[in-house]
C-alpha cells in the first residue's frame, strides 16, 4: 500500500503484547479522507485494543501511526486529542457528577478558567442540533445510557476532530437513536472527517461504512471495499479458515431430542432487571437464549441463578417448588452460573488457579468445612489436566493467565461443584477459537452425561451448533422458541427482528 | 490500579519481603551501633521473679497490644478494602467495661476477671457489629463509618467510669499485665501467641481466608459464588471487635487502671501501618496476617531503637515518619515497575534479539 | 419546545442536594436553639465566636474538602498546624520579622504539600498512609522544636492579634447597660477569603472542574483529557498551602504554640467535610457545604453546653450521634436517587 495523498490515518506494524497473550501482532490499518470504514473481527479478534492503541490508552509495543503523513507518538489520551483522533467508547467514559455541559467541555478549555455560560450555550446549541433530548444543566448520571453515548459522540465531534472512533457506540442505542447517529456520521464523512466504526451488526456496517478491515486473532484479515463483500463472505473472513472445521464439529454432534423429564422450570419469573417470563429446561438439554444485546437475555438467567434482587415468580427444580433468591440457593439446587463478565463477575484475579477453582465448591461445603489443601490440589491439578489449562502452576494467580484459560478456570470452577444444571453467559467471549471450540465440546459433553445447560453466545453459529433449542428475545421479552428445523440463523435473524413469531411457542 | 508484574523482590518471601527486609535491616543497624542492644539476662522483678530481660523483650512484649489488633485489622482490610480508625477508642470502651465489671464485684478472683473479660468482649463485638453493619449493609466506607466512634469512643469510655480513671489491682492482674510468677516470659507475649494460634486454627479450620480474599478483591464474583459478602464484612469487624477487647485488657492490666485518655493512644495509626508494612495492601484482598505481626515488631523495634538513641517518646514520631516513607516507597508499584523494567533492558542487551513479529 | 425548556427548574445535583440538606438542618438547629436556649445564642456575637474560635478549622476544612472531592484523604492537616504555629512562635520570639513568618507558614504548608502529593500522584502510595507519616513527621518535628509550650513575645505579632474589627450595630448591652460591639478576629477575615477562593477555585477554575471529574470516575476523567496526575498533585498542594495558613491563622488567635495544638484536627475536619455534604467516594462536596458543616459541630457543641449536659463526655458523644445521623441521612438520600432513577 503506498502512501497517498488523501490517506489521513496509517498505522503500520501494530504489535501489542499481554502478559500471555500477543494481542496485536504486525497489523496495518489506513483511514482515508471522508471516508467511514468499520473495524471487524470477531470478541477478542484485537479491534478494541487497536483501537487503543490508537487512542493512547495503550502504548503499542511496535509500530508507527502517521496522521496526515506526519509520525505521531500517541502516549495518552490527550496525545490522541491533541493529534485531531476523538473516541467515543462502548463503554461511558464521562463523569457522572457533572453536567451534561461540563463532560461535553471538560478538559479542552482554553485558559484557566471554566466559562460555564458559554458551556451551557454552547451545549445547548450543539444538542438541538443533533437532536439529543438532554440540557445542558442537566447533572449527567440522571440522563438514560443511551443519552450518555450521545453527549459523549457531541463531545467528539464538537471537537473539530479529523479522526473519529466510534468503538461500539450503538449497543445502547434504539433504532431511532441509530438512525440519527448514522446520519451524523454521514454528515461528518461530508466535511472530510475520517471515521473508524467498530460494532457487532453487519447490517449496520453495510448501512453506512465504505470500507472494511478484518481483523483476527489480533492479526490482520485485509481490508475491503463494502461493496466488494458480501455479507457471507465478511463473516467467513471473520470466523476465517477454521470454518470448515467449525462445519465439520456441528455435522459430527447430532443434536438428539430425545424427551427427558424436566429439571427445572419458571413460572412468571421476574427479577429488578427482568420482566418476568416462563422457561424450562430438560435434563441433558442444551438451550440458547438469543438476541441483541439489551435485549434481557442475560438479565433472564441472571433471574433463574438469583444473581438480581428477584422479585417475583414460581420456581420448580426436579418437580419440587423450591426458592431461589440468592445465588446459594440456585448452587444448592445443582444449578451453576458462569457470569457474562469474566472480569467482573467471573475471577478472583489476586488467587491463584487451585483458589478459584474450589472456590464455588467450597461454598457449597460450608464455611466450617474447608477443603484440605492436598485435596484442592488435587481437584486443581484434575481440572487443569481435563480443561487444557495453560498456566505455570496451579498455584499462578489467575489474572495473569489468558482470557481463555481464565474462562477455563471458571468453568473448571463450576464443573467441580458437579452441577445438574449450567448456564453459561458468553463462555466464548473474547477468547481465541481453539478455546471456543473446546468450550463447544465440552458443553455438548456434559449434555450427554445428563446435565442441562443454558449456552448463550453473540455469535450465532455457535449457538446453531450446541442448542437444540433456541429462545429469541428481544425489548427484554421472549419472542419466539426456535427448534428443530427452524434452527438456522435466517430464521433466527427473523425472528430477532421482529414480525411474525417465527413459531408457535412449544414446550 | 492493582499491580499485576511479580516483583523481582518477591523471591521465596512472597508479600513478606518488606517487612523481613525492614526487620533485617534494623538488627543490621543495631548490631552496628550497639551490639549489647540485644543482649537478654534474667533479672528479678518486685516480686522476686527471676524473668527474661532487655531490648529485645521489650520490644516484643510493649509490642503485643499493637500485633493483636493488627491481626484483627488484616481481617477487616482485607474484606472491606478500608480500615477501622477507631480500634483505639474502642480498645477504650472495652477497657473501662473491664474494669467497671471488676470494681462492682467485691474481690477479684480469676473468675470475676474472667467474667469482666467476657463482658469487655461481647461490648467490643458490640461496637464491632456498629461499626461493620454501617460498613457492609449501609456501605459507607468504613474510614468514614468508623469515624464516628474514634469521634466519641474515648468519651463513651469516660462516661462508663463516671468521669474518673479508676484504678484496679489484683495479683491475677499483674500476672496478665507483666509476669506469671514462675514464668519468665512477659505474659502479653503468650497472649499474642495464643491470639496467633486461634488465627491460625480459625483458618484451618474455616473457610475464613479464601471467602476473605474472595470479598476483598471481587465482591461481585465471590457474591456470584454464593459468598455471604455482607456476611463476611461483618464478621471481619465482630472479630476485630475480640482482637480490641483481648488489647483494652491487656493494656489495663500493664497499668493497673484505666485511663481513657491515654490508653492505647494513637494506636490505630499504628495498628494501619503494621498492616500496610506487612505487605497487606490497605486497598484489600490478599493478606497474610504473620506479615501484620512481624509489622507489628517492626514498628516497635524502630520505637525502641530510637529511644535506645535518646531520642524522645515525643519526638520518635519524626524519625519514624521517615523509616515508613522509605519502606512505602520501595514498595511502590510504580518504583517497583521501574526498577523491573531497568533490570529487563539490562538482561534484553545481554541477549541478542531474535524474536521479530511474525507475518 | 425551546421556551419550555427554559423555564424548568434543573433537579438539583448530588453536591447541592446533600449540601442543602446540610444548611437547612444548621439553620433548622441554630433557630430551635434560640428559640429554646435564648442567651447567648440570641447575640450576633455567639455566631462571631463560633468563627474566631474555628478560623483554621474551617480552612483546613476546605484543604480536605478539596483533597476528598478528588477521592483521596489528607490527614497531615492538623499536625502541619501544629508544626506550622510552633516554627512560627519560635521564629518570632528570635526577633523574627513578621512578613518572614508568614511565609515560613505558607512555606511549610507547601512543602507539605508538595512532598505528599507527589508520593501520591506520581508514586501511587496511598494517601492515608503518606498523609499518616506526613502527620508523625510534623508532630514530631513540633516536639522536636520545643516540648514545652511557648508563648509569642513579638511586639508586632501582638499589634497584629490585638486588631479585631469591631461592629458596633451587630452589638449587645450588657448586664451593667454598656454596649459590647461584637469583634471579629482577623483570621475569621482570612479563612473566609480562603473559603471563597477556593469555592472560586472549585466552582471555574479548570483545576476544580478536572478534579470533580476524576473524583466522578478516575479513568474517564484520563480519558477526557485531564492530566489526573498533576490534578491530584495538585490538590494535595492547595490542602498543604491551606493547612500552612491554617497555622498562622491558629498562632493568630491561641497566641502560643504547644506540641499539643490542633489535636485531632484532622478528624474534626474530615467530619466537617463530611457533614457539609462531601463523600469519601469523591466527585461530590463543596466547600460552602464544608463551612455549614463546621458551624454544625460547633452548634451542637454550644447546645450541649447550654443544655446543661456538662459531664465532659457529653460533647464528643453528641458529636458522633451527628456525624452518624449525618452519614446514615447522606448514605439514605443517595441510595434513594440511584433507586428513583433507575427506574
Amino acid at each position: 500500500m503506498a502512501m497517498q495523498e488523501s490517506n489521513l490515518l496509517e498505522m503500520r506494524h501494530i504489535n501489542k503484547f499481554f502478559p500471555g497473550v500477543k494481542a496485536l501482532s504486525n497489523v496495518d490499518f489506513t483511514l482515508r479522507k471522508g471516508e467511514i470504514h468499520a473495524l471487524m473481527g470477531e470478541n477478542g479478534a484485537g479491534k478494541s485494543t487497536l483501537i487503543k492503541v490508537l487512542t493512547g490508552v495503550y502504548q503499542s509495543d511496535g509500530g508507527e501511526i502517521t496522521v496526515d503523513g506526519k509520525n505521531v507518538a500517541i502516549r495518552s489520551p490527550q496525545d490522541a486529542q491533541n493529534n485531531g483522533i476523538s473516541t467515543v467508547y462502548q463503554e461511558i467514559t464521562l463523569c457522572p457528577n457533572l453536567t451534561v455541559a461540563e463532560n461535553m467541555f471538560i478538559g479542552r478549555e482554553r485558559g484557566p478558567f471554566v466559562r460555564q455560560k458559554d458551556y451551557k450555550k454552547r451545549a445547548a446549541e450543539l444538542l438541538g442540533e443533533l437532536g439529543i433530548p438532554a440540557r445542558g444543566t442537566q447533572q449527567l448520571g440522571d440522563c438514560s445510557l443511551a443519552v450518555q453515548q450521545m453527549v459523549a459522540i457531541a463531545r467528539a465531534v464538537d471537537m473539530k476532530c479529523r479522526v473519529l472512533v466510534l468503538d461500539e457506540p450503538t449497543s445502547s442505542l434504539d433504532d431511532k437513536e441509530v438512525n440519527v447517529l448514522f446520519n451524523l456520521m454521514r454528515d461528518l464523512k461530508s466535511r472530510g472527517v475520517g471515521i473508524i466504526f467498530v460494532t457487532h451488526f453487519l447490517e449496520q456496517v453495510y448501512a453506512v461504512c465504505d470500507r472494511i478491515t478484518v481483523l483476527r486473532n489480533g492479526e490482520l484479515v485485509g481490508e475491503y471495499l463494502t461493496e466488494e463483500l458480501p455479507q457471507v463472505k465478511l463473516v467467513a473472513k471473520m470466523i476465517g479458515k477454521d470454518l470448515e472445521e467449525l462445519k465439520s464439529l456441528g455435522e459430527v454432534e447430532e443434536k438428539k431430542s430425545d424427551i427427558k423429564e424436566i429439571f427445572y422450570e419458571a413460572k412468571d419469573l421476574s427479577s429488578s432487571e427482568a420482566r418476568p417470563f416462563d422457561f424450562n429446561i430438560h435434563k441433558g438439554e442444551v438451550n440458547g437464549f438469543t438476541g441483541l444485546l439489551g435485549s434481557g437475555r442475560s438479565e433472564s438467567v441472571r433471574a433463574v441463578f438469583g444473581a438480581d434482587k428477584v422479585t417475583g415468580g414460581q420456581v420448580q427444580v426436579n418437580g419440587k417448588n423450591v426458592r431461589i433468591t440468592k445465588p446459594i440457593d440456585a448452587m444448592k439446587n445443582g444449578i451453576g452460573y458462569l457470569a457474562e463478565d469474566r472480569k467482573r463477575d467471573g475471577i478472583i484475579a489476586d488467587l491463584s488457579v487451585r483458589e478459584n477453582i474450589i472456590l464455588a465448591a467450597q461454598v457449597m461445603k460450608g464455611f466450617f468445612r474447608p477443603i484440605s489443601r492436598s485435596e484442592a490440589e488435587a481437584f486443581a491439578d484434575e481440572y487443569i489436566k481435563v480443561l487444557n489449562i495453560k498456566t505455570a502452576s496451579r498455584e499462578t494467580p489467575v489474572g495473569s493467565l489468558s482470557g481463555g484459560n481464565q474462562q477455563k478456570v471458571i468453568l473448571a470452577r463450576w464443573l467441580l461443584t458437579h452441577p445438574n444444571y449450567l448456564i453459561l453467559d458468553e463462555p466464548t467471549r473474547g477468547i481465541d477459537v481453539g478455546t471456543k471450540l473446546e468450550i463447544q465440546k465440552l458443553v455438548l459433553k456434559l449434555a450427554e452425561d445428563g446435565v442441562a445447560v443454558t449456552f448463550i453466545s453473540s455469535e450465532i453459529e455457535e449457538m446453531l451448533r450446541t442448542c437444540s433449542r433456541l429462545i429469541v428475545m428481544r425489548d427484554r421479552n421472549i419472542v419466539g422458541e426456535l427448534t428443530g428445523a427452524d434452527l438456522n440463523e435466517a430464521q433466527i435473524m427473523k425472528t430477532i427482528a421482529g414480525g411474525e413469531a417465527a413459531n408457535e411457542k412449544e414446550v | 490500579m492493582k499491580k499485576k508484574s511479580k516483583s523481582i523482590f518477591q523471591g521465596g518471601l512472597g508479600q513478606l519481603t518488606i517487612p523481613v527486609i525492614a526487620i533485617a535491616l534494623l538488627v543490621l543497624f543495631n548490631l552496628i551501633r550497639d551490639p549489647s542492644f540485644f543482649s537478654i539476662g534474667i533479672t528479678h522483678n518486685n516480686d522476686g521473679n527471676a524473668v527474661l530481660a532487655g531490648n529485645l523483650i521489650s520490644i516484643v512484649n510493649s509490642a503485643s497490644e499493637l500485633a493483636v489488633l493488627a491481626m484483627g485489622m488484616t481481617l477487616v482490610t482485607a474484606a472491606c478494602g478500608g480500615q477501622d480508625i477507631s480500634v483505639g477508642a474502642a480498645a477504650a470502651i472495652a477497657g473501662s467495661t473491664f474494669v467497671k465489671v471488676l470494681k462492682s464485684g467485691g474481690s477479684i478472683s480469676g473468675l470475676t476477671v474472667l467474667a469482666a473479660f467476657l463482658m469487655a468482649c461481647v461490648v467490643a463485638m458490640l461496637f464491632g457489629t456498629f461499626n461493620g453493619t454501617l460498613v457492609a449493609v449501609f456501605k459507607i466506607q468504613p474510614m468514614i463509618a468508623t469515624l464516628i466512634l474514634y469521634t466519641c469512643g474515648r468519651s463513651i469510655a469516660y462516661w462508663i467510669n463516671g468521669g474518673a480513671t479508676p484504678t484496679v489491682s489484683s495479683p491475677i492482674l499483674t500476672g496478665i499485665g507483666s509476669f506469671i510468677p514462675g514464668i519468665p516470659i512477659p505474659t502479653p507475649v503468650i497472649i499474642v501467641v495464643v491470639v496467633a494460634v486461634i488465627f491460625r486454627l480459625v483458618f484451618h479450620f474455616t473457610s475464613l481466608e479464601l471467602f476473605t480474599q474472595s470479598v476483598g478483591i471481587n465482591g461481585s464474583a465471590a457474591r456470584l459464588n454464593g459468598i455471604n459478602v455482607t456476611g463476611i464484612k461483618l464478621l471481619s469487624f465482630i472479630i476485630l471487635g475480640l482482637c480490641v477487647a483481648v488489647a483494652g485488657c491487656i493494656g489495663v492490666c500493664r497499668l493497673g487502671l484505666i485511663n481513657h485518655e491515654t490508653l492505647l493512644l494513637d494506636v490505630e495509626m499504628d495498628t494501619i501501618l503494621a498492616v500496610a508494612i506487612g505487605g497487606n495492601s490497605l486497598g484489600g484482598g490478599k493478606f497474610r496476617i504473620s506479615g501484620s505481626i512481624i509489622g507489628a515488631y517492626v514498628i516497635q523495634m524502630l520505637t525502641i531503637t530510637l529511644y535506645a538513641m535518646k531520642v524522645s517518646s515525643t519526638d520518635v514520631k519524626a524519625y519514624k515518619a521517615i523509616v515508613i516513607i522509605i519502606l512505602v516507597v520501595i514498595g511502590s508499584p510504580v518504583v517497583k515497575s521501574r526498577f523491573e523494567k531497568m533490570m529487563r533492558q539490562r538482561q534484553e542487551r545481554k541477549v541478542p534479539v531474535t524474536a521479530k513479529g511474525a507475518k | 419546545m425551546k421556551k419550555s425548556k427554559d423555564f424548568r427548574r434543573e433537579p438539583l445535583t448530588d453536591t447541592q442536594l446533600l449540601m442543602t440538606i446540610t444548611i437547612c438542618i444548621f439553620v433548622g438547629m441554630y433557630l430551635l436553639a434560640m428559640l429554646i436556649f435564648k442567651g447567648g445564642f440570641l447575640h450576633a456575637q455567639q455566631v462571631f465566636d463560633m468563627l474566631n474560635d474555628n478560623a483554621s478549622l474551617i480552612i483546613v476544612s476546605c484543604g480536605l474538602t478539596v483533597v476528598m472531592i478528588g477521592r483521596g484523604i489528607d490527614i497531615s492537616v492538623g499536625a502541619v498546624t501544629s508544626f506550622v504555629v510552633m516554627s512560627c512562635v519560635l521564629y518570632l520570639n528570635k526577633g523574627g520579622s513578621l512578613f518572614v513568618s508568614v511565609l515560613i507558614a505558607l512555606g511549610i504548608g507547601l512543602a507539605f504539600g508538595i512532598v505528599q502529593g507527589f508520593l501520591i500522584s506520581y508514586l501511587e502510595i496511598q494517601p492515608f498512609i503518606v498523609t499518616l507519616a506526613g502527620m508523625f513527621f510534623a508532630r514530631g518535628m513540633t516536639t522536636i522544636l520545643s516540648v514545652n509550650p511557648q508563648k509569642a513575645a513579638h511586639e508586632g505579632f501582638a499589634k497584629l492579634r490585638e486588631t479585631k474589627i469591631v461592629i458596633p450595630w451587630l452589638g449587645y448591652i450588657a448586664k451593667n447597660g454598656k454596649l459590647v460591639p461584637a469583634r471579629v478576629e482577623l483570621g475569621v477575615v482570612v479563612a473566609l477569603c480562603c473559603l471563597l477562593a477556593v469555592f472560586l477555585l472549585l466552582m471555574f477554575h479548570r483545576l476544580g472542574r478536572a478534579l470533580y471529574a476524576i473524583g466522578g470516575n478516575p479513568s474517564s476523567a484520563l480519558m477526557l483529557g485531564i492530566n489526573v496526575k498533576r490534578t491530584r498533585f495538585l490538590s494535595y498542594v492547595i490542602s498543604g498551602l491551606l493547612s500552612g495558613i491554617s497555622g498562622f491563622v491558629f498562632m493568630m488567635h491561641t497566641g502560643a504554640a504547644n506540641a499539643t495544638n490542633a489535636a485531632g484536627m484532622e478528624m474534626n475536619a474530615i467530619a466537617s467535610s463530611i457533614i457539609g455534604g462531601t463523600l469519601l467516594t469523591g466527585g461530590v462536596g463543596n466547600v460552602i457545604g464544608t463551612f455549614f458543616g463546621t458551624m454544625t459541630l460547633t452548634t451542637i457543641k454550644k447546645i450541649v453546653v447550654s443544655s446543661g449536659l456538662n459531664a465532659p463526655w457529653w460533647q464528643s458523644i453528641t458529636t458522633g450521634g451527628m456525624l452518624c445521623f449525618f452519614i446514615l441521612l447522606q448514605s439514605v438520600v443517595l441510595s434513594q436517587r440511584a433507586r428513583k432513577k433507575k427506574a
